[in-house]
């Protein structure tokens, strides 16, 4: 971006595009990016470049928070507005579809999950529109919103949460809290500790059974997280690259990928919201 | 050489995991097709449950593409 003083080098760029706008402390004594050095107590500041890795564990990406939190609240309030004024006869089309998406994620509900919960089904269309809004804003050219913010004075600006490991990582600890508090809500805390020690040999083998059950378990969060956040990171990744070419050569690329990435963005938030609802389909069975 | 390191790293890791991905979606495609040519009138089902598989089989070659790709142009 040529407002950072100069041209900037094709890694430059990349690097530019792929960092995050981290809000941290830095702590007393370390150089900052121009040289100045921190005083006492240290100062809360956004990173700039590679002091992100200096702000250790209480540093924020504000770019992936507050681009979640409008588009969650953009969701919220188009269906709750929907919802609202929905009428029984003859739907408008804003009406019609939400009606389909509703109806979509039911029918993958109804067909996975057969107990009990009134929380799986706001779930999974929570989960399956908030990812697919997110991951849509992949399909913006890359240097639009960017540009705008270092026009504003913000140097750096990833606009899509999901290329962020936290945002995906949050989601999928959040959803691996709800699989372990209804396993030990429906089979008792001793029936899941049992289910994992006792499976699948017997129980003289109860350490190895113990080992290959944790790793079951933990492998859900894990790739759930990594799933998404993979496909994303690779998606944008390409079109910063191919944005590097010149402007008369990107089209070539640019219209295959971007077609194919809006199979990639429904594909990710459909598997996510799948695995949800079979995930805690799990949590309610018994072996 | 650690610069080579790295780059010979994250291409292993793209390479490696490709193969497998693409293989996997192979033979899950190809039961796909055995599949709707038997019987037709369940395509949408199967499909549906395609890509359920696809994303899974895909999952970890995707994993290994996204951390490539971070070591080839955030780490090296």
């Amino acid at each position: 971006m040529a407002s950072e003083g100069g041209t900037l080098t094709s890694s430059e760029y990349i690097s530019h595009h792929l960092t995050n706008l981290t809000f941290g402390k830095l702590s007393e004594g370390t150089t900052r990016y121009d040289g100045s050095v921190v005083g006492e107590g240290g100062t809360w500041t956004f990173a700039h470049g590679t002091e992100a890795a200096d702000m250790g564990f209480w540093a924020i990406n504000v770019d992936t928070m507050g681009w979640s939190i409008v588009l969650g609240v953009l969701f919220l309030w188009l269906f709750t507005k929907v919802a609202k004024t929905a009428t029984s006869g003859v739907p408008g089309s804003t009406q019609n579809f939400v009606e389909t998406i509703i109806e979509f994620v039911d029918e993958n509900v109804k067909g996975i999950f057969h107990h009990k919960n009134p929380m799986i089904a706001p779930l999974s269309l929570t989960i399956f529109v908030w990812i697919f809004l997110m991951n849509t804003m992949d399909l913006i050219p890359v240097d639009w919103i960017p540009f705008i913010a270092s026009e504003m004075g913000i140097s750096y600006m990833k606009v899509v949460p999901t290329t962020d490991v936290n945002a995906t990582a949050g989601m999928a600890l959040s959803v691996f809290a709800l699989i372990i508090y209804y396993s030990i809500k429906q089979k008792g805390l001793g029936g899941f500790l049992a289910e994992l020690s006792f499976q699948p040999l017997g129980k003289w083998m109860l350490p190895f059974n113990l080992f290959l059950e944790l790793v079951g378990l933990l492998a859900k969060p894990i790739s759930l997280a990594l799933r998404l956040f993979g496909n994303m990171y690779a998606g944008e990744m390409i079109f910063i690259l191919i944005a590097l070419l010149p402007f008369w050569a990107q089209w070539v690329l640019s219209v295959p990928w971007a077609i194919f990435h809006i199979l990639v963005i429904t594909l990710q938030a459909f598997i996510f919201m799948v695995l949800t609802i079979v995930y805690m389909a799990m949590a309610y069975d018994h072996h | 050489m650690e610069m080579a390191l790295l780059y010979i790293a994250g291409a292993l890791m793209l390479g490696l995991g490709s193969v497998g991905a693409a293989v996997g979606i192979g033979i899950l495609g190809g039961k796909f097709l055995e599949g709707a040519a038997r019987q037709p009138e369940l395509i949408p089902l199967l499909r549906t449950q395609f890509f359920i598989v696809m994303g899974l089989v895909d999952a970890v070659p995707m994993i290994g593409v996204g951390l490539g790709l971070y070591v080839l142009f955030a780490v090296a």
